[in-house]
């Protein structure tokens, strides 16, 4: 068989839309099937990877609603092909439906949800609505993996990584972004994953493997439909369970200046680079404040964050959504005297302005 | 000497006998499904998706890979495995309820495409696992639970015609018939075709199955049998609907059984 020409060869920098990076890095990554329903602002994911098609040998279909997208790429996936799929806002909602079978049986999809305003149109531009649908949606118990990016070198950089993850530990996999990333051009470094030393997890198949099952193997019966309380509960336990050792593999963070903070702010997404940049300046100022920034938003960086609440600063939570950040921050905190206070801007971004003030009011301890 | 009851080489005797009620047309519908699985020799790269309904109950009925999906989303899993490894023959199987109703965005949509899949839908004219509700299939004056005085066609319209209406969707290349449980050799050659259409790689494979409902139907043998026999053929036409001409039927090979 001839080998497919790889989509990105060496390093290259290039100046892009956030919807054609993640293409380019689910085709690196070596994702080969891509099943899609249109909606805003996620479409030029699927108009990118349609052009990439032909000429890496990568497979799509536009199916008729999202549930037939998600449960389609799981096909894909039971298959052994790296599947995935983009959505947004009320796609996000039926998405769940696949996304809670994925979970139960271990199947490692990868979603891309590009975040917008609910719930049905107009504005389908921006929120940061989805944070709750995506970590705890579906009638489950949220044992996935979100990665909540918050630049276009995210996008790149955790899409591969979100094939990788999903393959090593079967959980399925999301790249939470908005419809900013997604239409913003920015510069980013794109690579081939193993120029960087970047190891690409293998896909494998659940079904059709060789030989006849019954005769040289067992066949695979894979199932969600427990007919006891007692079985369900032994097999929900025993996902938990696992999902709990591998998290502190897969958790992740980044703070500054937290050490002898009086104020860290909490911030994920494209908000946290207007944290950021205010908390820097800041910082040089002489105020003393920090962030913190969780990448992963399940699991959550609970440990790190409790470290950082147990010196007894303020916590200010800041969100383009009425509390949904901040409710998984004092679920982490519970049981500690941490203040926790909120600057919530539902599907508006937070300016730089705004978030100094409060920051300034809060180290005054007003 | 010990004697085994006939069963097809492809069902796993461990799970034998099935948890389907008795009297339930299900198993005759799967016997049917393992002895063509038997004869095309295809065990080995059979994928059996079942659906969410008494279908669920074949979860392990086959020493063939399986895979349960939920209510209605049979249909696009197999479209998702088919289209990733075209090498597998993939069989999507579910209950009126399934496909007519939660799942019919999927079999408008596959059948249009012409997805090389093989559908096989029972039809018992109500939705079994969840204690017999009208389906899309329910005659008109039968009693359900949710038409306790019969079904009234001015309110809830007539019984769906899916055979005939995939048949009017699809392009050339679809194989498409409705088959009983009544005659199960008739049935295994439906199913076979629909199986072997998928092979050739022409199109979508759809074969209804009118089936009984013992249990919801709360009929005796002898009603069971008339209800399928004489009642569901009013309404559904059994035999073949559309067949590609290059499925032609090889000599000495009968229609019916
Ligand atoms: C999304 C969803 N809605 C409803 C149900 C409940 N439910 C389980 S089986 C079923 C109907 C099954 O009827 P049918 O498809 O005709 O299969 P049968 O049991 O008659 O073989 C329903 C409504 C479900 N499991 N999932
Ligand atoms: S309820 Fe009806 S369809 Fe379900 S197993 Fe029993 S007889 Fe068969
Ligand atoms: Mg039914």
């Amino acid at each position: 068989m001839p080998t497919k020409p790889k989509p990105v060869e060496g390093e290259k920098k290039v100046f892009m839309t956030g919807n054609e990076v993640v293409a380019w890095a689910a085709a690196a990554a070596g994702a080969e099937c891509m099943y899609g329903y249109p909606i805003t602002p996620q479409n030029e994911i699927m108009h990118y990877w349609t052009r990439l098609a032909p000429k890496f040998g990568l497979i799509f279909l536009q199916t008729e609603d999202e549930l037939s997208a998600g449960f389609t790429m799981l096909g894909g996936v039971l298959a052994g092909r790296k599947s995935f799929t983009a959505t947004a806002g009320p796609g996000n909602t039926l998405m769940q439906e696949p996304l809670s079978m994925a979970e139960m049986m271990r199947l490692p999809a990868v979603v891309v949800i590009q975040q917008r305003g609910g719930p049905s149109t107009g504005q389908v531009v921006y929120s940061q609505q989805e944070v709750t649908l995506t970590s705890l949606g579906g009638n489950g118990e949220g044992l996935r993996v979100v990665y909540s990016t918050s630049s276009h070198q995210d996008l790149y950089d955790y899409t591969i990584k979100a094939f990788n993850t999903a393959w090593r530990y079967r959980f399925p996999t999301f790249l939470l972004g908005d419809g900013y990333q997604g239409k913003m051009r920015e510069p980013v470094v794109m690579y081939d994953p193993e120029v960087r030393g970047v190891e690409l997890v293998p896909a494998e198949p659940y079904v059709g493997r060789p030989g006849t099952p019954g005769v040289d193997r067992p066949p695979a019966h894979l199932r969600n439909a427990y007919s006891i309380e007692e079985e369900l509960y032994e097999a929900v336990m025993e996902l938990v369970r696992e999902y709990e050792k591998v998290a502190p593999e897969i958790v992740e963070h980044e703070a500054f200046g937290v050490d002898g903070a009086r104020v860290v702010a909490v911030a994920h997404g494209v908000v946290f680079r207007a944290v950021k940049g205010v908390v820097r300046e800041l910082r040089q100022q002489g105020v003393p404040v920090g962030y913190f920034r969780p990448i992963t938003l399940r699991p959550f960086p609970a440990d790190a964050l409790r470290r950082v609440a147990a010196t007894g600063v303020r916590l200010l939570v800041v969100e383009s959504a009425y509390g949904q950040l901040a409710r998984l921050v004092k679920e982490a905190l519970s049981g500690l005297p941490a203040e926790v206070h909120g600057l919530y801007k539902p599907g508006v971004l937070v300016g730089q302005g705004e978030i100094a003030t409060r920051i300034k009011t809060l180290v005054q301890g007003g | 000497m010990q004697i085994q009851p006939a069963m097809p080489r492809s069902w796993r005797p461990e799970t034998k006998p099935h948890k389907f009620c008795p009297g339930c047309g299900h198993g005759i519908v799967l016997k049917a499904l393992g002895e063509a699985i038997d004869e095309l020799e295809i065990q080995d790269r059979v994928v059996f998706g079942c659906d969410i309904g008494c279908s669920l109950l074949s979860w392990d009925f086959f020493n063939v890979d399986t895979v349960q999906t939920h209510h209605g989303r049979t249909t696009p899993v197999m479209v998702g495995m088919k289209r990733a490894n075209p090498e597998l023959i993939v069989v999507a199987y579910m209950g009126d309820g399934g496909g007519y109703a939660i799942g019919t965005q999927h079999l408008v949509n596959a059948a249009t495409r012409n997805d090389r899949i093989t559908v096989i839908l029972v039809n018992n004219t109500q939705y079994g696992m969840t204690g017999g509700q009208m389906a899309p299939t329910t005659l008109p004056g039968q009693k359900t639970e949710t038409t306790p005085f019969g079904r009234d066609p001015e309110l809830t319209g007539y019984p769906i015609q899916g055979p005939e209406m995939v048949a009017s969707i699809t392009r050339d290349g679809a194989y498409v018939a409705r088959g009983t449980v009544a005659r199960p050799r008739q049935l295994k050659e439906f199913i076979k075709r629909a199986l072997q259409n998928q092979m050739a790689g022409r199109g979508f494979s759809f074969v209804e199955a009118l089936s009984t409902c013992p249990t919801n139907w709360r009929t005796n043998a002898e009603d069971t049998w008339k209800f399928i026999e004489k009642e569901m053929t009013r309404y559904f036409k059994v035999g073949e609907v559309k067949v590609p001409p290059e499925l032609a039927r090889g000599k000495g090979e009968r229609e019916d059984g």
